[in-house]
């Protein structure tokens, strides 16, 4: 948007308006962290309106599912919250499996389970290292990251990749977990809450922390419901609601684990509600780890549904048969003409399909409900009669990922 | 207040004007474009959907037994009960045009803004309704079905900077 | 200011030389992070990869006072005169990495809104494959951007003035109309992924 355009939205009126400066605010900038642009108004240091200004990094998610297939559009869903790769693949699968009407098997679900919680607690690592990187906090971000790498050597063992796994299948996974991945993952559940702690030792009672975020950016309860906003960003408004209890999806009910609110709606309301959630998703995590059901991850492959494994495909004349029929493009899956909405408690927040299906393979349309975008178009509310050092601080709150914000 | 009674209340006020479907655990109700603010408002107000999680539209032009071209849909939330509802329109060429809902939930601000920026269906009533993911100069709505997936040559329009210009 | 018995261009050649020494230990990367591939940039500057052993660490965000833009994700429609215009801001000698599948060709967005490839718009001396390239990848590309820089550098620049003697013509914007009738999946080549020009499978 030109910087005239910004002005000309409905600035105010009268003798005021003479001192106001207009400031532009990325969309390079490192604490945009990818891009986004924000206009600012400004009175002093105080700003007075913010238009927020998207669309850099827009690159046609939802054209491309509706030309790739339910397997193949994994690789795109991935690429959207690439903190929580993941978590998009769930919520994609979830959508997907519930317009085919398939089970999943306990062990896929589980395994489903732990790969969105370490998700979570990815997500949140990044978004707390991060918040504190812009607020001149170095040293919690290098703890942060520390972490983060030995999650990313736990999805490279499951899948092959660190940082986009594309792990997911319509009716299970790519592969059974084994034995290795397994202790990593014992061994990331024992030693997380001792990480965990160092960043809360340097951050939670941290006089510059504390004062850069207490009373920014507060988001009332209303606010937060009119506003569309779920996640951690509503829970630390007030809002009760995370789908893991409320619609329980995969193996959620299994599980014994907090939900974790506040009730201040400012950035440390935000900040102290994802470092606990960190700790729940660890909870679930071992408890998941521990009563890992045995038996397979995908489905029945005469559901003709998931891929058969390759020996079938090698050595018998029905898995051949099944593995052409899911692989040629004008067979593949077939769907009934109908369309669904699915969602999971992604780290962000709700994170929601819309999926059209014309009985075919291809989905018809694909629309995807994401959490960053919402959470964004809050901003310009939380952001006005703050001073301009502020914006980074919100921004670095609400954790918004540029590649699901624009898409 | 479960599904049921929220359907036998709309009837009592709107009667047979709008339709009900289901799929999986998707409640929906297909409402006529011009009667689509009144049912959002009555739902705000008398049964509880006091949030809008989504709001998304789709293309149905080459949609098996589509009639209508633009769909619109509005997933709602109560927050207290957890009950989910999918309510649908339609609208159709030459001016695709829906009444905005910014007034009832302020969260429908940027959703409508992108069905409008890549259908070009226009809100009535939306205070403020621009492109939003696309430049401003974009002409094309890119996620009808008649825009090709590759554009027709907008991401190739910019200058070449060479070594020495540079 | 050849010295005495030294004809002049061994003096340039020594200098060039030292100069080069100076500037590939030294590269100040500017991080045009747009996506994905920004977080594994962030990686490569974090603990354990540590771009700091090969001289890169001092990342700064102002276009001023870098000589190495990474551009590390892709480049929608609505960046690239973004990316042109810090381009342009940076002081010479510079340099470019396109970090990436998508920075280098679009990777696997090839759609309308995304550039295929900064390189037709932009100069870029070294691609690193990758979707994303793991830092090790990136940390390899530092490594050849320096040898490029030792082997082809001079003092003043002439490496990049050379192409001046082969002048452009003035090229006209590009407009790449659909051809008629094209393949946008792989799979059934007869009917079910073929697109019309106006669009219609
Ligand atoms: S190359 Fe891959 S990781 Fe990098 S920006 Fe593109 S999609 Fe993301």
């Amino acid at each position: 948007m030109p910087l005239e355009l910004a002005d000309a939205i409905a600035l105010p009126e009268g003798p005021e308006r003479e001192y106001l400066w207009t400031l532009n605010f990325g969309p390079q900038h490192p604490a945009t962290h990818t891009t986004l642009r924000i206009i600012l108004t400004l009175d002093g240091e105080t700003i007075v309106k913010a238009v927020p200004d998207i669309g850099y990094l827009h690159s046609g998610f939802e054209k491309l599912g509706e030309h790739l297939d339910y397997n193949q559009y994994v690789t795109i869903v991935d690429r959207k919250n690439y903190i929580s790769p993941v978590a998009n693949e769930i919520a994609w699968f979830a959508a997907v499996e519930k317009l085919m009407g398939i089970e999943l098997t306990p062990r896929c679900k589980y395994l489903r389970v732990i790969f969105n919680e370490l998700m979570r607690i990815h997500d949140h690592l990044l978004c707390c290292g991060a918040a504190a990187l812009d607020l001149g906090g170095f040293t919690a971000f290098l703890y942060a990251f520390n972490q983060k790498e030995k999650i990313y050597d736990i999805c490279e063992r499951a899948a092959g990749q660190r940082f986009h796994p594309s792990y997911l299948r319509v009716g299970g996974l790519l592969a059974d977990v084994d034995d290795i991945w397994i202790d990593m993952v014992r061994k990331f559940v024992r030693d997380f809450p001792k990480a965990w702690n160092d960043i809360v030792r340097l951050l939670n009672r941290n006089r510059i922390f504390i004062e850069r975020t207490k009373d920014i950016g507060v988001l009332s309860k209303e606010d937060a419901i009119n506003l569309s906003c779920t996640g951690p960003i509503a829970r630390a408004s007030g809002v009760v609601r995370d789908l893991r209890k409320d619609e329980p999806y995969l193996a959620y009910r299994d599980f014994d684990f907090k939900v974790v609110c506040a009730r201040e709606g400012d950035c440390y309301a935000r900040y102290l509600v994802r470092m606990e959630e960190m700790l729940e998703s660890c909870k679930i995590i071992h408890q998941a780890i521990e009563n890992l059901p045995p038996g397979p991850v995908n489905v029945d492959a005469n559901s003709k549904v998931t891929m058969p494994n390759q020996l079938a495909v090698y050595r018998s004349i029905e898995g051949l048969i099944h593995h052409f029929e899911l692989i040629m493009s004008n067979r593949q899956w077939h769907t009934p003409v109908e369309e669904v909405y699915a969602a999971i408690e992604s780290p962000n927040g709700e994170l929601g399909y819309y999926v059209i299906a014309d009985g075919s393979g291809v989905a018809y349309r694909t629309r995807t409900r994401p959490p960053s975008f919402i959470h964004f178009a809050v901003f310009p509310y939380l952001i006005v009669g703050h001073q301009i050092s502020d914006v980074v601080a919100v921004l670095g709150s609400l954790n918004i990922i540029a590649a699901e914000l624009d898409r | 207040m479960t599904h049921d009674e929220i359907l036998a209340k709309l009837h009592a006020k709107f009667g047979e004007t709008f339709t009900t479907s289901e799929f999986r655990d998707n409640r929906r109700i297909i409402v006529p474009a011009e009667r689509v603010y009144a049912v959002l408002e009555f739902l705000k107000e008398q049964c509880g959907f006091d949030m809008l999680v989504e709001l998304g539209g789709a293309d149905y032009l080459h949609y098996p037994h589509a009639t209508d071209r633009y769909g619109v849909w509005y997933v709602l939330v109560n927050t207290t009960t957890g009950v989910r509802l999918i309510v649908k329109t339609f609208t159709n060429d030459p001016e695709p045009t829906l009444p905005s809902v910014f007034a009832l939930w302020k969260g429908a601000d940027w959703m409508e803004r992108e069905v409008y920026d890549m259908y070009g269906v226009v809100f009535d009533g939306h205070p403020d309704l621009r492109r939003i993911l696309l430049p401003d100069e974009f002409t094309a709505f890119p996620l009808r079905k008649d825009y090709p997936m590759r554009g027709r040559g907008e991401r190739h329009n910019f200058p070449v900077i060479t070594r020495p210009e540079s | 200011m050849a010295l005495a018995g030294v004809s002049e261009s061994v003096m340039v050649t020594q200098l060039d030389k030292l100069a080069n020494w100076v500037r590939k230990n030294s590269l100040w990367p500017m991080p045009f992070a747009t996506a994905c591939c920004g977080i594994e940039l962030m990686a490569t500057g974090a603990s354990r990869h540590d771009i700091a052993r090969f001289g890169a660490e001092a990342m700064r965000f102002s276009p001023r006072q870098c000589d190495l833009m990474i551009v590390a994700g892709r480049i929608a429609m609505k960046m690239l005169p973004v990316l042109q215009r810090i381009w342009l801001q940076m002081p010479e000698p510079k340099w470019c990495i396109s970090m990436g599948a998508c920075a280098s060709s679009g990777g696997v967005f090839d759609t309308y809104a995304v550039v295929q490839g900064i390189d037709r718009f932009i100069p870029v001396d070294v691609y690193v494959p990758g979707c994303p390239p793991r830092p090790e990848q990136l940390l390899r590309s530092v490594l050849d951007l320096q040898e490029k820089i030792q082997r082809t550098g001079t003092l003043m620049g002439k490496e990049f003035q050379e192409q001046r003697l082969w002048p452009h013509p003035p090229r006209p914007l590009a407009i790449e109309l659909p051809p008629a009738e094209e393949i946008v999946a792989p799979g059934d080549f007869t009917s079910a992924t073929r697109l019309q020009a106006d669009g219609r499978p």
